[in-house]
């Protein structure tokens, strides 16, 4: 290959559309006479529904037709939940709830009309007779005896119990020097993609095989066609759906919305093509939130630092019912509580809580961040109790370069890694020798700075189909059209991560020919063969590896016919600068076009060999992939506000082999951003009346511009074996490194005055009040 | 009862019988089809819907169009001059200022009025001049740097 394209900072194809405004989001496509829908939500946290009277609102002028549960019972089955776990109490809900609600937001009825505005009045006639019962919002409290039941027939809020172990947990904590403990909040946020989920259905019905098309704001088109297909008894050719430009998921939109089945519905069911896009506060509202465990952590210890044992129970705040994959959430923080660690017996028990708030489910890192944040905070506790370095406690503990593949308590194999490598050369970057005895001379000064260490290792490339909800694997064609250009057809439905540039740099590399050469579609159920979407840092270790195994495909048939044309053998024929030659003859050559118009006019085909370039692969890999690192916050706090500033933001990742610079720095920087949201700005809260405090962008608050640091960005590289690219996956990596990291310094700035937690976020009123109680007695202060 | 307004969008005149009520996002989007301009919140915080109204940049999300009567409107789809993309747009792409794309428009917009402003920001300048946008998916980090290289750019 002239140049090579892998490992460069490439720009993205994808962003001329987006720069210039022409890329169509679903409520960018317009249709002739569309209607539009508004849902009625609850707004009580839980309440029986005596009666709910939409006659009004059937009458006003544009109005077509307004929805409750009793149009859908028995015509919509209750939506599914694929992510279970065994022995789960497991409530039924529709698309549209009746009887009793649940939850604030949670669509008690829909109303159609041939303008938005109108659709929006009509909600305001429609009269509900709510009669409100007893709410509870807090974990703690919903295991209580007596507390308000979600579902008086299961007698109970605890949805199921989840165990892990590994070892001997007991033994662990006989041998123990001493225990150290911790409870940990790691509350509730929202994901909030600045695209809201949208949903746009038409259906042609032709008396006979009608066919019906969706455009829905989703990573998982695939898997949306077919559960559209169950729910309304169609035929799954006859359906077609298409995520167009996605404005972001973040975890969210790998889920399917009783929206995403109601709007097809209605499609069908009034014969025009029905929209509907959710406002922001209906998406603080319905949307899937995130996290939300309350973590008890004990860890077994020696004097020296290592830990013998991690026992830790955990509290997973499901809200009022599962959405697809809510209950395996929380197993992930089970799979990953060994992290970096040489931790060799552990045990977790996990219990889903039902409660009156919207579900959780996956949210960028998906159980994987709590995982790293309480064993990052453990660290820090240990070091604390054991008056250690934080640096000295991980070292001590890190799985050793040389143990790779290395299986852990919890019986996953990480691939690969150098965790001591990440840490130190994070440590390089700050400096941080002389950054701790800077600290102990500015603290003597009265100033309060704190480093904060976080190391972790994420479970990625979802995953092998056996231990995945929905199949693990990914498709790909690469299709070489007649004139040599060509198209790339990739199951993985990128909404931002970049794909359509990453992956024609592995095809074009391959091929020897120019991005502009290449052309990355995804995301359209009739231009896609099947494909499972973009999730769990996936697309590229395994839709990228997917893409490569149809590109060497398609590349040794590109070789038999380049060989007929050239008369030489198939063997020793590259790919370069748009030619095919033999690398010791490169005079000899025949271009790709050449090559692709032979392959389609084949009037002179290879012996045994068929027209047409294309080829067609479907990847299941053989493992997860472990990327890893450590970042490194050093921060400022001003004990006179509690305001908190950031000198440095290190982040060292290593995520295998890179594909493009440029978008992984983009990744990490977006991933840095939202770990750091949850440290220090967001949290979903609910009063104890189940009402939500934080339900607009007035009170939820997502980082701006000033708001955040300039991240100093590193990697090293650790190749996986899972995959031939040797990539890992770096979609959630900063989400999961950044959140400890800022924590614990804030933290260890405070750690001289006795301070040994602090719950998120911290807001600057929450280190003020934490400062000012501790100043006048000593002893570690817990504020929750 | 509605209402007549004309205004000048993207250098095309035009008049237009819209409702009271209607949000100028919602005219640009559903009447006029142009729908680079996004909403994001509807709370005039998100900034997605930052279009400039009379030189200035505005939040469609919260003008009603018939306020914009009589104005001047330049939205993401005119920003571009026969074919050649702004400094600003072209920061974008060359820094990675994007990934989803949704805030793009808006956060474009922002970022050539801080630069109507102040030709030379600095980098604390340019984040506060940011205030009013968001961005879920960048850490604004590249985006900072795309204004700074159309800053350089529109200098030279």
């Amino acid at each position: 290959m002239a140049t090579k394209l892998i490992g460069e900072r490439i720009k993205r194809k994808e962003d001329p559309r987006l720069i210039t405004g022409t890329a169509s989001y679903v409520d960018d496509i317009k249709l002739p006479n569309v209607h539009h829908v508004a849902f009625l939500r609850s707004i009580y946290g839980h309440a029986k529904i005596n009666k709910i009277d939409v006659s009004e609102a059937r009458k006003l002028p544009g109005v077509v037709a307004v929805l409750t549960h009793d149009d859908i019972k028995g015509v919509l089955k209750p939506m599914p939940c694929v992510g279970g776990v065994p022995d789960m109490h497991t409530p039924e809900h529709y698309p549209l709830s009746g009887g009793k609600v649940r939850f604030v937001g949670e669509a008690i009825a829909a109303v159609v009309a041939n303008d938005r505005y109108v659709a929006r009045d009509a909600l305001d006639l429609i009269n509900v007779d709510y009669e409100p019962l007893p709410v509870v919002v807090d974990m703690e409290k919903a295991l209580e005896k007596g507390a308000p039941l979600l579902y008086e027939e299961y007698g109970e809020n605890r949805g199921f119990t989840w165990k892990i172990s590994g070892g001997d947990i007991d033994k662990a904590f006989q041998e123990a020097d001493r225990v150290v403990k911790l409870r940990l909040v790691n509350q509730r946020v929202a994901p909030i993609p600045l695209e809201t989920r949208a949903v746009l259905a038409q259906y042609q019905d032709r008396g006979v095989e009608g066919e019906l098309t969706v455009w829905t704001s989703t990573q998982i088109p695939h898997g949306i066609r077919t559960s559209i297909a169950g729910m309304l008894n169609l035929p799954e050719h006859r359906v077609r759906v298409i995520a167009p430009e996605v404005g972001g998921g973040f975890g969210c939109k790998v889920d399917f919305y009783g929206e995403e089945v109601l709007i097809p519905y209605l499609a069908m069911k009034l014969k025009v093509p029905v929209k509907w896009v959710e406002g922001r506060r209906e998406n603080i509202q319905a949307t899937d939130h995130g996290r939300d465990q309350i973590n008890y952590i004990e860890a077994a210890v020696k004097n020296d630092g290592t830990v013998v044992g991690l026992r830790v129970k955990v509290l997973a705040d499901m809200g009022a019912y599962y959405q697809l994959l809510s209950p395996v959430i929380p197993t992930l923080t089970g799979l990953m509580m060994c992290g970096p660690y040489k931790i060799s017996n552990v045990s977790m028990e996990v219990l889903g809580v039902f409660t009156n708030k919207m579900a959780t489910d996956a949210y960028r890192g998906a159980g994987r961040p709590e995982a790293t944040y309480l064993l990052e905070r453990t660290m820090d506790a240990i070091a604390a109790e054991l008056n250690l370095d934080p640096v000295e406690v991980r070292m001590k503990n890190f799985i050793q370069p040389n143990e790779f593949p290395y299986k852990t308590a919890t019986g996953l194999v990480y691939d690969s890694g150098n965790y001591q490598a990440a840490l130190q050369k994070a440590l390089d970057h700050v400096g941080y020798t002389k950054l701790r005895e800077e600290q102990k001379k500015l603290r003597e000064q009265g100033q309060y700075v704190g480093i904060g260490i976080s190391s972790y290792v994420e479970i990625c490339a979802f995953g092998p189909s056996a231990a995945t909800a929905t199949g693990g694997w990914e498709s790909a064609t690469v299709r070489i059209e007649p004139t040599g250009k060509v198209t790339v057809l990739t199951g993985s439905s990128p909404h931002g991560q970049g794909q359509e540039t990453t992956f024609a740099q592995i095809v074009a590399d391959g091929l020897g020919l120019t991005m502009e050469d290449i052309t990355v579609q995804h995301g359209d159920t009739a231009v896609v063969q099947y494909g499972i979407g973009t999730f769990g840092s996936r697309a590229t270790a395994v839709g990228g590896t997917a893409v490569y195994l149809a590109l060497q495909k398609v590349k040794e048939k590109a070789t038999k016919f380049a060989a007929h044309m050239l008369k030489v053998d198939s063997k020793g024929l590259v790919f370069r600068d748009g030619k095919i030659f033999p690398e010791n003859n490169p005079e000899k050559s025949v271009t790709l076009t050449e090559v692709a118009l032979a392959a389609y006019l084949a009037k002179d085909l290879p012996p045994d060999t068929e027209p047409g370039l294309v080829a067609t692969a479907f990847y299941e890999p053989k493992n997860f992939t472990f990327p890893f690192g450590t970042h490194i916050a050093v921060v400022d706090i001003d004990p006179e506000t509690g305001q908190i500033k950031f000198r440095r933001y290190v982040a060292v990742d290593d995520c295998g082999n890179i594909i493009n610079m440029l978008t992984v720095h983009g990744q990490v920087h977006g991933g840095i951003a939202q770990g750091l949201g949850q440290a220090l700005y967001e949290e979903v809260v609910y009063d104890e009346n189940g009402q939500l405090l934080t339900g607009s962008f007035m009170d939820y608050c997502i980082p701006k511009a000033h708001h955040l640091p300039k991240f100093e960005l590193d990697y090293t590289v650790t190749p996986t074996n899972v995959n031939p690219l040797g990539v890992k996956g770096v979609g959630e990596a900063g989400t999961i490194g950044s959140t400890p990291a800022v924590v614990n310094a804030v933290i260890d700035a405070l750690a001289h005055l006795g301070v040994r937690n602090i719950d998120m976020p911290l807001k600057p009123e929450k280190i003020w009040k934490t400062i000012k109680e501790h100043a006048p007695k000593k002893g570690p202060i817990i504020v929750a | 009862m509605k209402q007549v307004i004309q205004v000048t969008i993207n250098g095309k005149p035009r008049q237009d019988e819209v409702e009271p009520r209607l949000l100028l996002v919602h005219y640009l989007r559903d009447v006029v089809g142009l729908t680079g301009t996004h909403i994001g919140c509807e709370t005039s915080i998100c900034g997605a819907c930052t279009v400039l109204l009379n030189g200035a940049a505005v939040k469609s999300c919260t003008i009603l169009a018939v306020q914009a009567n009589k104005g001047e409107i330049v939205t993401i789809e005119g920003l571009a001059t026969n074919g050649k993309l702004h400094p600003v747009q072209e920061g974008f792409w060359e820094r990675h200022g994007l990934q989803c794309g949704f805030c793009t428009p808006g956060m474009i917009m922002a970022g050539v009025q801080i630069l109507q402003r102040n030709p030379n920001p600095t980098e604390e300048q340019i984040r506060e001049g940011l205030e009013g946008n968001l961005c879920r998916c960048t850490g604004y980090q590249h985006i900072v740097e795309a204004i700074q290289y159309a800053a350089q750019k529109m200098r030279t």
